[in-house]
């Protein structure tokens, strides 16, 4: 059975239709890539999935739970975790701040402290616990945000755009872990570098115009032809 | 009297002041901060605490009774203010503006109830404990250095014991912010109020109870600061101006420069006031605010508006 379930999810904007009838069905435990040229909808279908925007139509399952009325920290406590396109972290925070709010829905008490700490290993900001968040470099606040999301031990991670601005170094970096976070949780991931999609994805889903165009394995993906015209010639899209 | 100790007698008044103005002000500081709320009606929860404070000496007496207030005055005020965020601040969507106009409503309101229930009256709470204590002054004499005890120059053990109370209360106040989780949560909300509602921060509940816990610190301002100077249903008028001079020089939302602010107009206000006239204090003390307003608007402390 599938983890998150979509079912004809549409929203207007002052009659602009943003996204038209997405189904999408996800699956416990998998790597899904949603990718789209820009302005095709995902942000928004992302918005919706995670709460942020109120869809104008359809219905979103979560766990086999209707979660289409409810609102965004609702969602957060049965287990969806949302990291967002622009940096989203409490710059005026130190950065063990940071996590420990994040955290703070899931454990109590003395757990807590442990808890951050966990999250701040596994992203390799341990020795930043103090700092204050806004002072940390970008790619390093794009980890902490990642440690934010990985504190509330989701069931299903959502990153929006996780390597836009990180270095190279920094992205083989985060390709590992994403390996790593996928052993022990369903990941969905919006993403422009296609190189990083062939890599994690196990599924990818292409949006264009605010409808799903194509949805298939990775390699089934690189040789659709209709993915590659929706990328203005597919040069984009096969890199 | 001389000079010098006039001016050490003038220090002490202006030290009470910024001890009161200090913690009044930490209040509505901190509900601006947070909740970017103008509140008004802020000097009627200190006129209140004064009241009950009156009110529980009354049915109580003894130091019991003050010790009692001290407890009783901020939880009623402080929940009184929590039914006022959520049958009106929350109902306006805490929108700027409007809240500005409905506190002015509750000012009013709070006011008048206080008026037709407790009466016209100034009316005296008397301190816990009190006495007098001279203080001695260092004079360069025929034959050197000596301590003299000019007469006149003293104080009383309350005037101390309201600046120590002040300082205490304001330095757990600091921990409970920086260090306690629901500081942490407050800090959150501060910072960015749609962020915390997306990892899950009540912000609701945060707010009704800032609300609170602006009101029972101007509260208990009010308590300590009553055996000096009488409950009067129209106390909070001057705790609500000086309160806002301080909060716009120290920067609206920072707490340590409301801090800062609240020592520097304290003692001026005390220091003017003893040598020159209370009126001149209150048009410096607003001079100083125009000016900080022209060329610092973000105070001496807060940060820019991005």
């Amino acid at each position: 059975m599938s983890l998150l379930s979509v079912r004809g999810l549409t929203r207007d904007f002052d009659g602009l239709r943003a996204v038209d009838g997405v189904d999408l069905d996800i699956a416990e435990g998998e790597v899904r890539a949603l990718i789209g040229p820009n302005g095709a909808g995902k942000t928004t279908l992302v918005g919706m999935i995670a709460g942020r925007i109120a869809p104008s139509g359809g219905r979103v399952t979560f766990d086999g739970r209707d979660i289409t009325r409810l609102p965004a920290h609702r969602r957060m406590r049965l287990g969806m975790a949302y990291t967002f396109q622009i940096t989203s972290i409490f710059p005026g925070l130190t950065v063990a701040e940071n996590v420990t709010l994040a955290a703070r829905r899931r454990v109590r008490g003395a757990v807590l402290g442990a808890a951050v700490t966990e999250a701040l290993a596994r992203v390799g900001l341990g020795p930043r616990a103090d700092q204050v968040a806004g002072d940390l470099a970008y790619g390093h606040q794009r980890l902490l945000e990642i440690a934010m999301g990985l504190a509330q031990r989701p069931r299903l991670l959502i990153l929006d755009e996780p390597t836009q601005g990180l270095a190279e170094g920094e992205i083989a970096a985060f390709e590992t872990l994403i390996r790593d976070l996928a052993q022990e949780t369903t990941i969905l991931l919006i993403e422009h570098n296609m190189a990083v999609v062939m890599a994690l994805a196990h599924r990818i889903t292409v949006m264009a115009q605010g409808r799903v165009l194509a949805e298939g394995t990775p390699a089934g993906i690189h040789a659709n032809r209709a993915v590659q015209a929706a990328y203005l010639g597919g040069g984009d899209a096969a890199d | 009297m001389e000079f010098g100790p006039h001016l050490m007698l003038a220090t002490l008044e202006g030290a009470v002041t910024a001890a009161v103005l200090a913690l009044t002000a930490a209040g509505l500081s901190l509900v601006f901060g947070v909740m970017r709320v103008v509140n008004i009606a802020h000097g009627e929860f200190f006129m209140l605490g004064a009241v009950l404070a009156w009110g529980v000496t009354q049915a109580v007496a003894g130091p019991w009774g003050y010790a009692l207030a001290l407890l009783v005055a901020p939880l009623l005020a402080g929940a009184l203010a929590v039914a006022a965020d959520v049958t009106i601040l929350k109902r306006l969507s805490y929108d700027p503006e409007r809240t500005i106009v409905a506190t002015i409503g509750l000012l009013y309101i709070l006011q008048q109830l206080t008026l037709m229930t407790y009466g016209p009256e100034a009316r005296p709470v008397v301190a816990p404990f009190d006495a007098r204590i001279a203080l001695p002054w260092v004079e360069h004499g025929a034959e050197g250095w000596r301590l003299t005890w000019p007469w006149g120059l003293g104080t009383t053990v309350w005037k101390l014991t309201v600046i120590g109370a002040a300082v205490a209360v304001l330095a757990a106040l600091w921990l409970f912010m920086a260090r306690t989780r629901a500081g942490l949560v407050m800090r959150a909300t501060q910072a960015d109020r749609e962020m915390a509602t997306a990892f899950g921060v009540p912000v609701e509940r945060v707010y009704a109870l800032t609300f609170g816990l602006g009101a029972a610190l101007a509260a208990l301002a009010a308590v300590l600061i009553v055996p000096i100077q009488q409950a009067h249903y129209l106390m909070g008028a001057d705790p609500l101006l000086l309160s806002f001079i301080v909060v716009i020089i120290g920067g609206l939302g920072s707490l340590p420069g409301t801090l800062v602010a609240a020592v520097l107009i304290g003692l001026s206000d005390g220091i003017i006031s003893v040598f020159f006239s209370p009126t001149l204090a209150k048009i410096l003390a607003t001079l100083l605010v125009a000016l900080v307003l022209v060329f610092r608007p973000q105070g001496l402390f807060g940060k820019r508006a991005a």
